[in-house]
């Protein structure tokens, strides 16, 4: 029976085109959607999936944003025990650090066995979410996770490496995991069971301490890829490609 | 048989009874025409007849452990043929659907463009926001309700196909240059508009249908119009015949029919482009499960030099492309089970019927049809074009 959370967060929709505020230092929210960070959908499987096979309980933490109370209360009609969000004011965008302090803080209160999340995210700007909280709570941290099997006091886990090589590890729990993909895709739930958790289900919200964004960074610039006329074209049929590509690995001491 | 069997089966059969005509499955001859002229019958572990026998038998839950229920493309070839007049696709087969999905027991193709109609009102999964982009290159401006502020007589129902697939746009812009050349007072909803939900229903997912056929219906709500007219007829039929349950109620039109009654009107821009024999493709949803087979041959042959000739299944008798019933999202699944295209059967057929341009009438059809013209044999100089390209092509 173990306690699982996960803690999961809405990340900019790159389905719209994202624009870039009038200080150019980052992402004009006002135009953003907000969408679960799709590692984060699979750490919330994989937490349901543990539940199913194992008994538990899971609670899902998230911050307060655009979104999120739909997101929310589909992963109740996914199985979720627990719902909460994190009242803040997380609107503007936070860095992770401070994201991280206030998922640790909330965590904590539930004294999980076992925290999953998403092993990144397209807006993580100052590194994962995952080992920071790790770090913020004194437990282990395991990244690039694909397969998590609980046993008496640890997990065993499958860690996923470049090239197709996967590594069995064990961890001692409490353990935060960096969820790369579940076991198996995030389910599809009925919209149906979806609006009856509207209906009944309950969303709580916790309270959290200033944000502490301290650790983090602070964009200075933000901008969309420049376009320069680095590329040249080459020109020729095959051969006279190919002794022009040679002559210019040669001049950049490539070859 | 366990008690848990026969709940499921009992409550399954008594929901059939809410469908219209819902009751006459109790008359099931077992004849098995429905199976016999299913497009994929032969592939499924229960097509309708077995499934009807196995739930008299009470031991239907055992089709949950099965997933060929996902290869109905919604035809209503079953439904036609039947002499008990069973309303097997929007009924048995369709709750089937629901009940599978209720289960989890769903392809993923299928669930990524149930995903992405809830979250962003079209299957495709593109940008809501640029649902009307489409409009952008025509050298007149297509007016958007929202914008526009005031009554139209048209207000045109574009449809997800329609506004995102780049082959299919081609025939969305050639019904607004139509309908700027005939002066007609249109509008369209723009991204306020969202996908009309009937393939999303009748793929099991009638919560999905209806959220999104009440942010239509709040959409109509907001303006004043004549009467809506769409080039889709899976936005006609969940309009005409599914909307108004759920209170949404307007007059709607197919294109054809809304073309064919300005024939005398259109006929005098028609210019001949030379002799073409042409073939008519019926869309499932325009002809069986609407009767809409007169309208969209009176505008063919309207065209000087179209000799009109048919393929063997025509009319009632059409076959599916195999795009309905959430078909257009499930085309590796279908490879899967049976590597076959239904809409490859279909251009075999144009072929044989050696028409030169198969027109069709549904914005599922041309990219189907047009990939088959690239493998079947004897396809490649088939020209497949809706009937409003035809149209545009001959005004010139
Ligand atoms: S609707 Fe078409 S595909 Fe579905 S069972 Fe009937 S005939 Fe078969
Ligand atoms: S065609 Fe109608 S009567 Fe015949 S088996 Fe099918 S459902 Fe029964």
């Amino acid at each position: 029976m173990a306690n699982i959370v996960a803690i999961v967060k809405m990340v900019p929709d790159l389905v719209e085109e994202l624009e870039i505020n009038d200080e150019g230092t980052g992402l004009d929210r006002d135009w953003l959607r907000l969408i679960i960070n799709e590692f984060d959908n699979h750490a919330i499987e994989q937490a349901i999936l543990l539940k199913e096979r194992e008994g538990g309980e899971v609670t899902v933490i998230a911050p307060e944003t655009e979104g999120v109370e739909d997101m929310l209360f589909t992963t109740a009609a996914k199985g979720a025990d627990r719902m909460i969000k994190l009242a803040g004011d997380f609107e503007e965008g936070v860095n992770n650090h401070a994201l991280a302090h206030a998922f640790a803080e909330t965590a904590k209160n539930h004294q999980p066995d076992l925290i999953l999340t998403g092993v990144q995210a397209n807006d993580d700007l100052d590194g994962p979410v995952g080992p920071l909280v790790a770090e913020y709570l004194g437990m282990p941290y395991i990244g690039y996770i694909s397969g998590v099997t609980l046993e008496e006091g640890r997990a065993i886990v499958r860690k996923e490496y470049p090239g197709g090589l996967i590594g069995e590890m064990e961890v001692t729990l409490p353990a935060v995991l960096g969820i790369q993909a579940g076991e198996e895709p995030p389910r599809y739930v009925a919209i149906s069971k979806v609006r009856q958790m509207m209906k009944t289900a309950e969303i709580a919200e916790a309270e959290i301490s200033e944000l502490d964004f301290s650790g983090g960074i602070s964009a200075k610039r933000m901008y969309l890829p420049e376009a320069a006329e680095r590329a040249e074209m080459i020109e020729g049929d095959e051969e006279e490609i190919a002794a022009k590509l040679i002559s210019i690995f040669k001049e950049a001491g490539a070859l | 048989m366990t008690a848990a069997n026969l709940g499921f089966t009992t409550e399954f059969y008594e929901s059939l009874f809410e469908v219209a005509d819902g009751e006459n499955i109790k008359t099931c001859l077992q004849c098995a025409d429905c199976s016999g002229v299913c497009p994929f019958g032969y592939l499924m572990d229960f097509p309708p007849g077995r499934m009807i026998a196995w739930m008299r038998a009470g031991i239907l839950d055992e089709m949950l452990d099965t997933d060929s229920v996902w290869m109905c493309v919604s035809c209503y070839a079953c439904t036609e043929v039947c002499p008990k007049n069973i309303p097997l696709t929007p009924g048995l087969m369709t709750r089937a659907k629901e009940e599978l999905l209720l289960a989890g027991n769903i392809p993923a193709e299928l669930q990524s463009a149930l995903e992405f109609s809830q979250r962003y009102g079209n299957p495709l999964g593109e940008s809501p926001r640029k649902r009307a982009a489409w409009a952008e290159d025509l050298d007149f401006e297509v007016p958007i309700m929202r914008k526009a502020k005031r009554p139209v007589d048209v207000l045109w129902f574009v449809g997800d196909y329609a506004s995102y697939h780049p082959r299919v746009q081609e025939t969305t812009k050639a019904f607004a240059k139509l309908l700027h050349k005939l002066g007609i007072d249109f509008g369209i909803l723009g991204p306020e508009e969202n996908s009309d939900g009937d393939s999303q229903r009748l793929a099991g997912e009638r919560g999905l249908f209806e959220m999104l056929a009440e942010k239509n219906g709040k959409a109509f709500g907001k303006y004043e119009f004549g009467e809506i007219i769409t080039t889709d007829p899976h936005a006609y039929n969940a309009i005409k015949n599914e909307y108004p349950q759920l209170g949404i109620e307007y007059p709607v039109r197919h294109y054809t029919e809304f073309l064919a009654e300005r024939i005398e009107e259109i006929k005098p821009l028609l210019k001949g482009k030379g002799d073409v024999k042409i073939t008519y493709h019926d869309p499932c949803y325009l002809g069986r499960a609407n009767g809409i087979y007169d309208a969209p041959r009176t505008l063919l042959e309207a065209i000087p030099g179209v000799e009109l000739v048919e393929m063997s299944h025509n009319k009632t008798t059409s076959l599916c492309c195999g795009g309905g019933g959430g078909g257009m999202w499930l085309d590796g699944f279908q490879w899967e089970k049976g590597e076959v295209r239904l809409s490859d059967w279909r251009v075999k057929e144009a072929v044989t019927s050696e028409a030169e341009v198969m027109a069709v009438a549904c914005p599922y059809e041309p990219p189907r049809f047009e990939d088959s013209t690239k493998t079947v044999s004897g396809a490649d100089t088939l020209v497949i074009s809706d009937i409003l390209e035809l149209l545009i092509e001959a005004i010139g």
